[in-house]
């Protein structure tokens, strides 16, 4: 109702005269303080167009006093970030992996990097620590499965196991059981063979029964006496380093189903510099031969 | 206990159903029929027979009202003028069960993120499904119910003007919960058209364009027929809500649908210019449908509650109209370092920041509305809801523009700090403001003298403060530790961290901000048991008299 304005009793203010439903409005001006903090803001976003890439306009926008540009000032960190590194990554590209390993000067450089990039492209699998978990080898230790020496660990990086690359190493763990290549029985007796290889069965008759199957079927990669072979990437039987598990059940998932795990060839995605430094890295977790 | 129902004696008057929109009805239902018919994949023809039984289930509504006999026609509350409270009423109830079902699914998610086997390892319960259920459910289904039945209730009493349209309020109300099935439904089903906050599909989007212009019609409708010579304030910002609301929603879901019987569309837009649409929706959903809805929730109802004369009819102007006029271009402080023009990020930036003082003109004449009454904080849990959110409000809004800075932008986004700073704003400004509303309104609307506890509200009020505390500063620290974690780089310029890393270290704080959420749930659940004692209409039997509130029905107005 279009009423008249009125003095409010409390504040002392009058009303506007407006009255909706028993609410009233007091006719009290803006803060200053408030109107004065918004016209600095305005004042503020002018200043700062002047300044700033901000007025569009056909074909393009206005540059700013500034001529800052958010792309201009990312390829500058960039390039100041490339030519800080770039005395050693000559160094590296111009090294062999081994002889990276032996470069004290680099070493630095090498293990801070070579941490960085493992953490973002190889953790995943490998973990943190690089300890690794079942079909996932630890790179600690010094059982290497495809080798390592720096070589070695450069080929597996670069191209990989049993991917689609053409270098990726290849080879075939059968599915013994699945195909039918050997009886629940054999399979048995081949275990507790295993099993004795490590000191570990309790079974002598079956171990009896399962050397000539072992001797049959496995030594052809995993040699006389389990011992493995890294040119084939037949694990070591003899240890106590089982990437897929060692007890009795899980050996015996290993023969009944085979195992044939994967890693991704690294070419291409990363740079050689960065899978040379990934190498060295890998070399000196421990086990590096 | 003792009874609190007041003495509600109208005229008797015969119902009439109505052939048009029984009319109206069949055609739709017939259309959801033809749609499960035709249907090119499941998820259609279970929308088309859930559209086909809504129809039929309002026929049916209209029908039986007919046979009902006569009713008691609704009380008159001024000079010739009676009210459509029904569909308020209505709005109450919805509103209720929506905030524990949206906060439900939050708090869930937030498990998730803590313990991933709480995806159960089901399609419809992955995160991903369910992340669009929780913002769905708590922005547009409990927030949309809210603004839906204060806004009717508003307009009424400030226009002193019954509801516009007839049935038509009605049909908003059931029209708009039924886009949210639809919706919801179609999220657990895996039917998203992938924009955050805009994710139904395009026959979802459209049956809510048909809804919202009834409701623009409807409200437009009666502030036209007022026998008030103004408009309050409060529909200034409840109709700048709904406009804008109408233009986003258009211009941000065109798309084209692969096929008019199936579920999937193609955006319109694409690359950058549809990023861009996309966060001109998302922030002006936040400054419409968050901001100007619930600033209209609180020029109502604070100075209702408080009984005193809002502090400022021009700053209630200025700070109105340079809200509107500059939330529109801050969209952009979304897309700050990304692909977007340098000029269009500056335009984000700067237009965020000289926002700051208009969205405190809201806090200051909200606040100061206050002023001479300041003593009903001791006594009334209400208003110290209605003040809690209202400082949450000027918190996140000075928050705001501080993140858009792309100085700080580069730390904070992608962070669980903007998430903090959204939920700062959700559950401390408008969850608060929602439940301070719906304390008011209930008693009002279902005719008792007070709301059934008033030691339930203060609970209510304790137990969610406490739980958005917990969830706002886990989020910064996570937050800022993760931003810098991101950005940390060793001596030699490589990165310090991987990003399995920075997820680890937020393992606690995502624990105490599910902690946080559960509280503000629980909170939410208290609040329902004692709006629906309400309605029941039980009087708890309270020990101190001095914990009764102003008057806070409309049956007895102040002088």
């Amino acid at each position: 109702m279009a009423g008249t304005p009125e003095k409010d009793a409390i504040s002392g203010v009058e009303t506007t005269g407006h009255e909706w439903d028993g609410i009233k409005e007091l006719n009290n001006p803006l803060p200053r303080w408030w109107a004065i903090i918004f016209y600095l803001t305005i004042v503020w976003a002018a200043i700062y167009a002047i300044f700033m890439p901000a007025v569009p306009l056909f074909g393009g926008f206005t540059q700013g006093v500034l001529d800052w540009s958010s792309r201009g000032a990312l390829s500058a960190s960039m390039q100041e970030a490339v030519a800080e590194q770039k005395p050693y990554l000559d160094k590296i590209q111009s090294l062999s992996p081994a002889q990276i390993a032996g470069d004290r000067e680099l070493a630095g450089f090498v293990q801070a990097g070579g941490k960085s990039a493992f953490l973002v492209n190889c953790s995943p699998c490998h973990g943190q620590g690089a300890q690794g978990s079942p079909g996932y080898p630890n790179l600690n230790d010094d059982a290497w499965i495809w080798g390592g020496t720096p070589e070695d660990i450069n080929h597996t990086i670069t191209y990989g196991i049993r991917n689609a690359h053409e270098e990726s190493r290849q080879n075939v763990m059968a599915a013994y059981g699945r195909d039918g290549l050997l009886s629940p029985a054999e399979i048995d007796a081949v275990t507790e063979y295993v099993l004795s290889l490590s000191g570990r069965s309790g079974d002598p008759e079956a171990v009896e029964k399962g050397k000539p199957l072992f001797e049959n079927n496995c030594v052809s990669c995993h040699r006389e006496g389990g011992a493995g072979d890294t040119e084939l990437g037949a694990p070591n039987l003899t240890d106590a380093i089982w990437l897929y598990g060692g007890s009795k059940a899980k050996i015996i998932e290993t023969l009944t189903y085979g195992r044939a795990g994967m890693m991704p060839a690294w070419e291409g995605r990363l740079s050689d510099d960065t899978i040379k430094l990934l190498t060295v890295y890998v070399h000196a977790l421990g086990g590096g031969q | 206990m003792t009874d609190n129902r007041m003495v509600e004696a109208g005229p008797k008057r015969p119902a009439q159903s109505n052939p048009w929109l029984i009319g109206l009805l069949a055609i739709g239902g017939f259309l959801g029929l033809f749609l499960a018919a035709k249907a090119k994949d499941g998820v259609m023809e279970f929308h088309g027979y859930l559209f086909m039984a809504a129809a039929i289930a309002g026929i049916f509504a209209s029908v039986s009202k007919a046979f009902d006999g006569p009713k008691a026609a609704p009380v008159e509350r001024g000079p010739g003028v009676t009210y459509n409270d029904g569909v308020i009423r209505a709005g109450v109830i919805a509103s209720m069960l929506w905030a524990v079902v949206g906060l439900l699914a939050g708090d869930f998610i937030a498990w998730q993120l803590v313990f991933p086997e709480l995806n159960l390892d089901l399609p419809w319960t992955t995160f991903g499904r369910l992340r669009p259920l929780h913002t769905s459910a708590v922005i547009f289904a409990f927030g949309g119910n809210v603004l839906l039945c204060t806004s009717f209730h508003v307009v009424q009493r400030t226009c002193k003007a019954r509801l516009a349209g007839g049935p038509a309020g009605w049909f908003v109300f059931w029209g708009y919960n039924l886009f949210i099935v639809i919706a919801a439904t179609g999220y657990v089903l895996g039917v998203t058209q992938s924009k955050e906050y805009a994710e139904p599909e395009w026959y979802a989007d459209l049956w809510l364009t048909v809804v919202w212009v009834v409701y623009l019609l409807v409200f437009l409708g009666t502030l036209r027929k007022r026998t008030e010579p103004h408009i309050y304030v409060a529909n200034w910002f409840y109709l700048a809500f709904i406009v804008t609301v109408a233009m986003l929603h258009i211009v941000n879901n065109l798309a084209l649908p692969i096929s008019l019987f199936g579920s999937k569309s193609v955006q319109a837009f694409s690359g950058v210019q549809d990023a861009l649409t996309q966060w001109w929706y998302g922030h002006n959903a936040v400054g419409f449908f968050l901001t100007a809805g619930f600033l209209a929730i609180m020029y109502y109802y604070v100075p209702k509650r408080a009984g005193r004369p809002v502090y400022s009819y021009r700053l209630s102007i200025v700070h109105f109209w340079s809200l509107i006029f500059l939330y529109i271009w801050a969209g952009p402080h979304h897309l700050h370092w990304t692909a977007l023009p340098d000029w269009a990020q500056t335009l984000g930036m700067v237009f965020s920041v000289m926002l700051w003082m208009p969205s405190w003109g809201g806090m200051i004449n909200g606040l100061m509305t206050l002023s001479g009454a300041w003593d009903k904080l001791r006594t009334d849990p209400v208003i110290r809801m209605f003040v809690l959110a209202i400082a949450f409000y000027g918190m996140s809004t000075f928050e705001g523009p501080v993140m858009s800075i792309k100085a700080v932008n580069s730390l904070s986004h992608y962070t669980d700090w903007t998430v903090g700073h959204v939920h700062s704003g959700a559950l401390g400004w408008v969850g608060m403001i929602s439940f301070a509303a719906l304390y008011y309104l209930t008693p009002v609307m279902w005719e008792r003298t007070r709301l059934y506890s008033l030691k339930l509200v203060n609970w209510h009020f304790w137990i969610a403060t406490i739980g958005i505390l917990l969830y706002i500063t886990a989020m910064w620290v996570s937050g800022i530790m993760e931003g810098l974690m991101w950005r940390a780089y060793d001596a030699q310029g490589f990165l310090e961290y991987s990003f399995i890393e920075t997820v680890e270290v937020k393992q606690p704080f995502n624990i105490i901000r599910a902690v946080g959420g559960l509280l503000y749930l629980l909170g939410a659940v208290v609040m329902a048991y004692n709006l629906w004692r309400t309605v029941r209409g039980d009087v708890a039997k309270e020990a101190e008299p001095a914990l009764r509130p102003s008057v806070v029905t409309d049956a007895a107005p102040a002088e």
